[in-house]
């Protein structure tokens, strides 16, 4: 008898699922997952995230920031995920481009702009905040966020991880290792990817062979889901769908939020050399704000007077946040040998000693 | 050099890389490169080339040598290195790039358990002509995790040779060898000579910046002498030579003569052109930018006094980076890194 293997069918590209419309129409018989005060709260954070990036973008460029990466046409997959968080119970582990998700959950936005600065206290999440440190080392908060999962799982406790990565971050072999690892242990961990089209000039399709990235879960015994990231309503659903059945034990899920990158992967990079200006116009229309912004004027909630008032309130927000880092004093010398180890040990000590005398000044402040 | 300003045939460090790659991909079929944003080709016909890396080292190369032969990856450093040891195990010359040294954790076993052991482990049947290139070094304001030098670890491992750079001419010359090498080959490029602009031949030390047009190479296990001198002699690697050389100039002011070693390679380490001048000069100032222990400089320390101590007139000295990561912080970044100042006074310390 001749044997036919049976070679599995590659998967199909699965329609991701939306809930709003371009012009922020709610689609037919669905119900708004978030009501309108919720919802408000989201744009507020968005709209933050998004002016602040422009702030930080032109300090930046004046030498008065270093490279950091921006969230802007991602602030619907970002704020939808994050509203279905618990500050109280749940960790966020982000990679980089998650701000706004970040400081609705407590971490304080003047230690952004420390952090942005490269001074040594902006690093520093303040206790009782469940937020990770962003994490440069792409994929290396995957397997994080699965032993805080299984920590919080191990000790009774209802909360989940929301772990942040992208597209490119996907192809690491971390990312592999964290959906097995969670897989068999039923951590309760959602691995939240934003498909943002880019890893630097690479793009998605050729960063996988494969149709989509949400398809590798049911490999790992986990289900995943295709969801179109810039529709705030679509990807709050679907998370708080993952959030709820983690909370009951039921482990991980990975959702793809469809999104796109709009402008540079960092300040370090010029993606006009490499981005074609039709695909950008493209995903302008299909901007997160704005969608959001035609839903809310739909039900009366929003209008250009409001817009004037709010853009005006963040600015002013922004400024804020900038004044309070600035009254951090500036980074020391000796700041150079602080938090190697817990304590500062005899051979360090003496360096910095040595290098204090040595530096003109001694330990005055740098800045 | 011979060369007079003249006749100078200027290139900066990332045009002397891009030419070497180029010349090594023509000459020789079986050379190919691959890496994250090598291509940057964006994968439109029409946006081919816009990026070329972050340093730009590739520039150029996809339009010539098509996507076949300049393959960006996937995020995937221990798939595509351990990609260029398997074919480079089985005939091929593959040039990887490791966009910042610091990401070596991801791919540590492809390298040190595989490009660096299987040469020995299959009785010396199986060669792994693998070039790794990789940017390294402070100063450019990224942070601990791309800001690192980091080559002592690499050194630390039998079956790795380790180069690094200290001008246009070195680099160019370098990278051929490396190519050309049966063994697998790391060459470390720092950032800030990657990111000079113009050739810099204002400057009247020209050490470095000639670059022939004909491909040559610079024998891997080989230090020069960038700056003879008699009074004492500065040992630096790649981007730290600059900085002797620059001391070197003020000590000259200060009536020293001090002659400038660039190690330029590694491992292995050219033992005899580091003790031959040390004995001629008697004192040593190693100058290195990655972490202190367990590092170059201190093999280097080692090795002069093991071998030149009943020629020394004073203790070894070393001017390194302190034993903490790098911070991200400016002021306390331009604290970190060796500078003229600190070589000088090391300098000064063992002329006393």
């Amino acid at each position: 008898m001749r044997v036919e293997p049976q070679f599995l069918p590659s998967t199909e590209a699965v329609e991701p699922i939306r809930l709003l419309d371009e012009a922020g129409r709610l689609a037919p018989g669905a119900e708004a997952p978030l009501d309108p005060s919720r919802t408000l709260e989201a744009l507020r954070f968005m709209m933050f995230g998004r002016a602040f990036d422009a702030r930080c973008w032109s300090m930046q460029r004046q030498g008065r920031l270093g490279t950091f990466a921006p969230i802007t046409g991602q602030e619907a997959a970002i704020m939808g995920s994050a509203m279905a968080a618990d500050p109280a119970r749940d960790w966020l582990v982000p990679q980089y481009r998650e701000l706004p998700a970040l400081l609705r959950h407590g971490y304080p936005v003047e230690r952004v702009v420390l952090y942005r600065q490269g001074h040594p206290a902006g690093g520093f999440v303040p206790p009782g905040v469940r937020v990770m440190p962003y994490q440069v080392s792409l994929a290396a908060q995957l397997p994080h966020a699965v032993g805080i999962g299984w920590g919080m799982k191990l000790q009774a406790q209802s909360g989940v991880a929301m772990v942040y990565f992208g597209d490119g971050a996907s192809s690491e072999g971390d990312f592999h290792e964290s959906c097995n690892l969670a897989g068999i242990v039923d951590a309760p961990v959602i691995f939240l990817l934003q498909n943002n089209g880019w890893a630097i000039s690479t793009p998605r399709s050729i960063q996988t062979a494969g149709s989509d990235i949400a398809s590798r879960a049911p490999a790992y015994g986990f289900p995943g889901v295709s969801v179109d990231g810039n529709d705030l309503m679509a990807v709050y659903l679907v998370t708080a769908q993952a959030v709820e059945r983690a909370r009951q034990g039921g482990g991980p899920t990975l959702i793809e939020a469809h999104t796109y990158r709009m402008g540079a992967h960092t300040t370090a990079d010029d993606p006009s050399r490499y981005v074609d200006p039709e695909t950008e116009k493209g995903w302008a229309r299909r901007d997160p704000i704005l969608r959001v912004q035609r839903y809310l004027a739909q039900l009366g909630e929003w209008s250009e007077d409001r817009d004037a008032q709010w853009r005006k309130e963040i600015e002013a927000d922004v400024d804020d946040a900038f004044e309070r880092a600035s009254r951090f004093p500036p980074p020391r010398a000796s700041d150079l040998y602080e938090h190697v180890f817990d304590e500062v040990t005899p051979a360090l000590a003496r360096q910095r000693r040595w290098h204090l005398q040595e530096a003109a000044g001694g330990d005055e402040e740098t800045g | 050099m011979s060369e007079t300003r003249e006749n100078l045939r200027a290139l900066t460090f990332t045009q002397a890389v891009n030419e070497a790659l180029r010349q090594e991909m023509e000459r020789d079929g079986t050379v190919f490169i691959m890496g994250e944003d090598v291509a940057g080709g964006a994968g439109r016909a029409d946006f081919e080339d816009a990026w070329g890396g972050p340093f730009r080292l590739t520039k150029g190369l996809i339009g010539e040598f098509g996507p076949d032969r300049v393959r960006d990856t996937p995020i995937s450093e221990a798939g595509f290195i351990g990609a260029g040891v398997g074919a480079a195990a089985t005939g091929m010359r593959p040039i990887v790039d490791l966009m910042f040294v610091g990401f070596f954790g991801v791919c540590g076993d492809q390298i040190m358990n595989n490009a660096a052991k299987m040469h020995y482990m299959f009785g010396g049947k199986v060669g792994v002509p693998l070039t790794i290139m990789t940017s390294i070094g402070a100063g450019t304001n990224s942070a601990a995790q791309h800001s690192e030098t980091l080559y002592s670890i690499f050194a630390h491992f039998p079956g790795l040779k380790c180069v690094c750079p200290s001008g246009p001419y070195s680099a160019k010359g370098l990278h051929i060898a490396a190519i050309r090498d049966d063994d697998p080959v790391i060459v470390f490029n720092h950032a800030l000579l990657m990111g000079r602009r113009g050739a810099n031949v204002e400057r009247d030390d020209v050490y470095g910046l000639h670059v022939p047009e004909d491909p040559y190479v610079l024998p891997i296990g080989k230090s020069l002498v960038a700056r003879e001198g008699a009074d004492v002699t500065l040992i630096g690697t790649g981007y730290t030579t600059l900085v002797c050389c620059e001391a070197a100039a003020q000590l000259a002011e200060q009536g020293y003569s001090a002659e400038v070693v660039d190690l330029l390679s590694i491992s292995p380490l050219d033992e005899e052109t580091i003790l031959e001048s040390v004995m001629k000069t008697r004192k040593v100032v190693i100058v290195d930018e990655d972490y202190p222990r367990c590092s170059v400089a201190s093999d280097l320390s080692a090795l002069v006094a093991e071998e030149a101590f009943d020629y020394l007139d004073a203790p070894p000295k070393r001017v390194t980076a302190p034993h903490t990561p790098v911070p991200y912080s400016q002021p306390l970044e331009a604290l970190y890194l060796p500078n003229r100042e600190r070589v000088v006074s090391a300098a000064l310390s063992v002329l006393a």
